[in-house]
């Protein structure tokens, strides 16, 4: 497909058959060059799923990524992905889908990205099976479909509670069945354009810790999102934000960023695994909250919004599980931020246990069989990480730092950001779950998104023919200088200092519940850390070391929580993941609108401006009649 | 262990463990044993108590002593001790059961003595070649071995029989039914065989193992549950019929040679 | 609750390496990967681990513990006394890059080596049925995180690298049997798993399941259930008669070789 430059050091043949690395571990200096069509930043199901479909489309595509393939964050994924093929429930169908998630998101959410959503999800989940993934099923051999909070209808196909390992393996497999070069720990730090076009990317590999250059007229970026940036949060190192700031650094701008989901049930003890996630499935399978004086304090916490479709009594709550017609859904299985709220309230209220979180009972309503044979990954962490029996006691859990709702501001269609050539998708792109994500729906939107993007930037790159941008050279050396500027320091400070700071200070000023006071202060922090970052030191050489990574991911992480605590300072309402004390409602005015920040001309801070939202056609205005 | 780019430890293992202590438990087990059933296998007496007869001569088809033959004796030319016509069979499905291969390769032949320990061969080519391929005919010694589990159960039932007038205590001891501790030693043997021998990895492939569509064949489903739930303790069982044979083939040598006196029950 | 850890640490890479001394603060409730992650922050900001989800669903940060292959986010600190030393050494089947973190190209190797899952053609509506019962096999199969202390700690490469070219090891094994066992699989693997990825080297010696985070029998439910199709194409003659004259049932057709 694309011809290979005589700086080329070669495609696969030659490469390390791991990392890809093309140069020996002896050689000195010297840098890689490649030309792909369409380079894939990430190998979490969005990323695979698009480099998937951009080999299928007959682009030369590379996919980079920083950890070992397979390792990615989406194998946390516990829940299963929602999808409304109607196999248990054959009322369910796209619009009712759609509705949840609009409704789900507070109808901040892009109408056009819900609807392609909820319309090309079941196609989507087939294609897993096609390719191996063996999901639980019904009766009638099925895909088996569970309840999920949000969700009207039983619809998340899954397999136990660890659905994210099955996706993320099944596309795995399948990327390496199509023979789809993968450049394994390796990390991007700059994107190259030629004018308003996307150029190529810069990249370093961790284990050598020399450099590449990607010659590619498309990139897709699948990098996931920013919960490192917080003390208490469910997501791995990774997750630092690099291809919001990726995006933001080349052009590109970012939407609603001020939401983030704090996932109501994470782990709270041993503090080593703080923040850890507990599948909302629990509830979905009949797990209860209660606070210190063993009182089921959710339904203290409907909220007018929802008021129609959840059980007020324990009665009716109880009865739902088995009855689901005739009974409305219990309260534990609300929305996550209205879950996540309550928990916190009832924490703050003194209500709390021991170890400062809320009780998540299963053990009390199930039997044993059903616990290990329905949350099988569940019972082997509380036994494992806390010596907690989840068939015979309570977990102790609370809020915990889960997705980004915000992120890079793609086309809905094509997933094509403000900048030619520069894709997002997962995580790392934002609308489609507007002001709060349901669960279930982050692996669908992996999965039509990625689809998605990748055929798009396949078709954008195979229409260039030989108008294909150029690096500038210029451009590589500013990248080379930039990514060696920690160990030309002297003196500075430590960046895992910097770094948990950083996740202390957004933790306590722009964690679940904010205000403009705090806010502002976090703010003022940020520039400080700015100023420490700026005389970071990294001990030791190139050669896998952590320290210099870090040193890198946190500038990402510095621009990304300026964006998060800028937009929530601005947006004076509560609404989704955003929770202002101040304004403790919603606001008619502010659902109309997108909050949308970019780099500043100085490329220092961030710049940031309202945005209307896109306008419903007449005819999905109706579900919400 | 210390190839080309791997990282250079020089220790052997860095367990702290006492790794060796379940290697070196199998193998003065395995080893007692072995030398206990072949010394009592060549002996070629003392193997018939009158009702009851060792599994090691069970069934007897040599030239046997009196009553010991419940099945004729078509080897009665056969010039050494009875035992050594049909012992292949019952050794022969544990020398190539997957439980006993696991630790006699790991007890006897160090390959591994335990996990994470250097084994000391510079080679190794596993089951490829002969003679270690031919483990493969395992299932055809589990047949073999359901076989003998039927002729020893047998055994049991005539372990049963009244005792002979010489060892006859009181009335009623020659007609009816009557039981001693070696007809309990035998049952518990029995039970043992079978569990091992039903819990056998060839027989869960045999009975429903090799099946894709379980949803199709029910009956088969049913029976592969059942003896994958006996498969989980399959060592167990191995080990426990081990003694119980060890034991009866003794308790059988004891009475035969006058030693001890049958208890009886009733 | 906080001590000082005795933690020893191998650090160095292809060309040498020694295990250095690191003491380090640990509390109550900490793992492994804790004290390694302190002694990055505080002592030696360059040293090299792999790590990610923290909670034993990616496997990354496979080392061993003490000698023993062990996941370090999964191993706790109150498993051992508090005066014990603890020592940190990497993979030792694979090369070493630097310090605790290994080339474990070996096995993606050996991924791309086996053939992929080929279905049939959907059902008329668009879907695929299976049983529960029938996936439920392939399924404790999947669990597998590839954190690959199984094909770490298998003697058969952990101790004869030249046997690293004509052996997949555990891990493939039971991808093996779990596409064997697939309900709608259409491809025979059963002479390729015996001869391209040498089950036959396995002697079963079972540390493979001793040393599986996820606790799947890998021995018993997948490499001897394999082991035993393999006789079944391979070994039994009656198998074959059967076949012949068409007595032995059809659960297995309709399956090419590949």
């Amino acid at each position: 497909m694309s011809e290979t430059t005589p700086t080329d050091l070669g495609p696969a043949e030659g490469r390390h058959p791991m990392t890809g690395n093309a140069l020996s571990g002896d050689a000195r200096g010297g840098m890689e060059r490649h030309t792909y069509d369409v380079v894939v930043i990430g190998a979490g199901g969005a990323g695979l799923r698009a480099a998937i479909a951009a080999h299928e489309s007959g682009a030369r595509t590379a996919i980079v990524c920083k950890s070992l393939l397979g390792k990615a964050h989406t194998v946390m994924a516990e829940g299963g992905i929602a999808a409304a093929m109607g196999n248990r429930w054959p009322e369910d169908n796209w619009e009712v889908h759609f509705r949840d998630t609009m409704r789900g998101g507070k109808m901040l959410n892009n109408w056009r990205m819900a609807q392609l959503h909820a319309q090309e999800a079941p196609e989507r989940v087939q294609e897993l099976e096609d390719w191996g993934a063996l999901f639980d099923r019904t009766d009638d051999g099925l895909i088996s479909q569970r309840d999920f909070g949000g969700h009207k209808y039983a619809r998340l196909a899954h397999v136990g509670d660890r659905t994210g390992l099955e996706m993320i393996r099944t596309l795995q497999q399948r990327a390496v069945a199509l023979g789809i070069d993968v450049f394994m720990e390796c990390t991007v730090t700059d994107l190259f354009k030629d004018g308003d076009a996307i150029a190529g990317a810069f990249a370093y590999w961790r284990e050598s810790g020399r450099f590449i250059v990607f010659d590619a007229p498309s990139v897709i970026l699948a990098t996931g999102g920013i919960g490192k940036s917080f003390k208490v949060t469910s997501n791995s190192w990774e997750y630092t934000g690099d291809g919001h700031a990726l995006a933001m650094r080349a052009g590109a701008s970012l939407i609603n960023m001020e939401f983030v989901q704090f996932h109501p049930t994470g782990m709270v003890w041993p503090p080593s695994v703080k923040g850890l996630l507990v599948t909302e499935s629990v509830r979905g399978d009949g797990g209860i909250l209660k606070n210190s004086e063993g009182k089921r304090f959710m339904f203290d916490y409907i909220p007018e919004f929802f008021k129609a479709e959840t059980a007020d009594t324990v009665e009716e709550a109880d009865a739902w599980y088995d009855d689901k017609k005739n009974n409305r859904r219990p309260p534990e299985l609300l929305p996550r931020d209205e879950v996540a709220r309550a928990i916190n309230s009832e924490i703050k209220a003194g209500r709390g246990t021991p170890h400062g979180g809320i009780y998540l009972d299963i053990a009390s309503r199930r039997t044993p069989e059903f616990i290990r044979k329905r949350l099988p990954s569940m019972y082997h962490q509380f036994k494992e990480l806390a010596d907690v029996d989840i068939t015979a006691e309570p977990m102790e859990i609370g809020p915990t730092c889960h997705y980004v709702m915000g992120g890079v501001e793609v086309d809905a269609d094509t997933q094509e950001s403000a900048v030619t050539g520069l894709y997002a998708v997962g995580e790392c792109s934002g609308g489609m779950h507007g002001s709060n994500r349901l669960g279930g729906n982050s692996l669908g939107d992996l999965l039509v998104f990625g689809k998605r993007a990748g055929e798009h930037a396949s078709s954008y790159a195979d229409s260039l023919g030989d108008r294909r941008p150029r690096v500038d050279e210029a451009d590589v050396k500013a990248a080379q200088t930039s990514a060696l500027a920690p160990f030309e320091v002297e003196g500075g400070e430590n960046p895992y200092t910097i770094q948990s700071d950083l996740q202390q200070s957004m933790n306590d000023l722009v964690g679940i519940i904010r205000t403009r006071s705090e806010l502002e202060e976090s703010l003022s922090e940020i520039e400080a850390f700015k100023v420490r970052a700026q005389t970071m030191v990294v001990e030791g050489h190139r050669q896998y070391n952590p320290g210099w990574h870090l040193a890198l991911d946190l500038r990402n992480m510095l621009i990304v929580s300026e964006c998060i605590a800028k937009a929530a300072l601005a947006r004076e309402e509560s609404r989704g993941g955003h929770t202002r004390d101040d304004f403790p409602g919603p606001d008619d005015e502010w659902g109309t609108k997108n909050l949308v920040v970019n780099l500043n001309e100085a490329g220092t801070g961030v710049d940031l401006h309202e945005k209307p939202l896109p306008e419903m056609p007449e005819e999905l205005k109706g579900y919400f009649a | 262990m210390t190839s080309p780019g791997r990282a250079h430890i020089e220790a052997r293992t860095l367990r702290e463990d006492r790794w060796w202590l379940q290697p070196l438990t199998t193998f003065v087990v395995f080893s007692a044993f072995v030398v206990y059933a072949t010394v009592r296998a060549f002996m070629g007496r003392d193997y018939y108590a009158s009702p009851y007869l060792s599994p090691f001569y069970s069934p007897c088809l040599g030239d046997c002593v009196e009553g010991a033959s419940d099945f004729g004796q078509p080897f009665g030319w056969w010039p050494l001790s009875a035992a050594l016509i049909i012992l292949i069979f019952p050794l022969g499905f544990r020398m190539t059961c997957y439980y006993y291969r696991k630790s006699y390769y790991r007890a006897f032949w160090l390959s591994p003595p335990a996990c994470g320990v250097a084994e000391p061969h510079s080679a190794y080519s596993g089951e490829t070649r002969f003679p270690l391929v031919l483990q493969n005919v395992h299932r055809y010694f589990w047949y073999a071995a359901v076989l003998v589990g039927l002729v020893l159960t047998y055994d049991v039932l005539l372990a049963f029989r009244p005792m002979p007038a010489e060892y006859a205590v009181g009335d009623g001891e020659t007609s009816g039914v009557h039981m001693g501790l070696g007809t309990l030693l035998m049952i518990a043997n029995v039970v043992f065989i079978w569990l091992y021998t039903l819990s056998c990895h060839s027989c869960r492939h045999v009975v429903g193992g090799r099946l894709r569509h379980f949803s199709k064949h029910p009956v088969r489903y049913r029976l592969w549950t059942w003896v994958s739930r006996l498969n989980t303790s399959h060592g167990r069982w191995a080990w426990y019929s081990l003694f119980s044979v060890a034991l009866v083939d003794l308790y059988v040598f004891l009475l035969a040679t006058g030693t001890i006196q049958d208890v009886r029950f009733f | 609750m906080s001590y000082t850890l005795k933690l020893r640490i191998w650090r160095g890479d292809k060309d040498g390496g020694a295990v250095e001394d690191f003491p380090v603060e640990v509390s109550e409730g900490e793992v492994v990967l804790d004290a390694i992650h302190r002694v990055q922050a505080t002592q030696a900001g360059d040293l090299a681990v792999r790590w990610n989800c923290k909670a034993g669903k990616c496997g990354s940060c496979s080392a061993e513990v003490n000698g023993r292959p062990r996941l370090m986010c999964m191993c706790r600190l109150s498993d051992f006394e508090e005066d014990e030393t603890i020592t940190v050494t990497p993979m030792r089947t694979f090369p070493v890059i630097r310090d605790l973190v290994t080339d474990v190209s070996f096995n993606y190797e050996k991924a791309k080596e086996l053939p992929s899952f080929a279905p049939p053609p959907r059902d008329a509506d668009g879907k695929r049925r299976m049983a529960q019962v029938d996936v439920e096999r392939g399924q404790e199969f999947r669990k597998c995180i590839e954190c690959f202390l199984c094909q770490n700690v298998c003697h058969v490469v952990r101790d004869h690298e030249d046997n690293k070219e004509a052996f997949a090891g555990p891990r493939f094994f039971l991808r093996y049997a779990e596409l064997d066992m697939h309900p709608l699989d259409t491809h025979d693997r059963r002479e390729l798993a015996q001869g391209a990825a040498g089950l036959g080297m396995c002697n079963i010696t079972k540390c493979c399941t001793e040393v599986c985070p996820e606790g799947i029998h890998i021995t018993d439910n997948a490499i001897i259930p394999m082991k035993e199709r393999v006789v079944d194409k391979k070994f039994d003659p009656l198998v074959w008669l059967g076949n012949k004259i068409g007595i032995r049932n059809k659960d297995n057709d309709g399956r090419t070789e590949v």
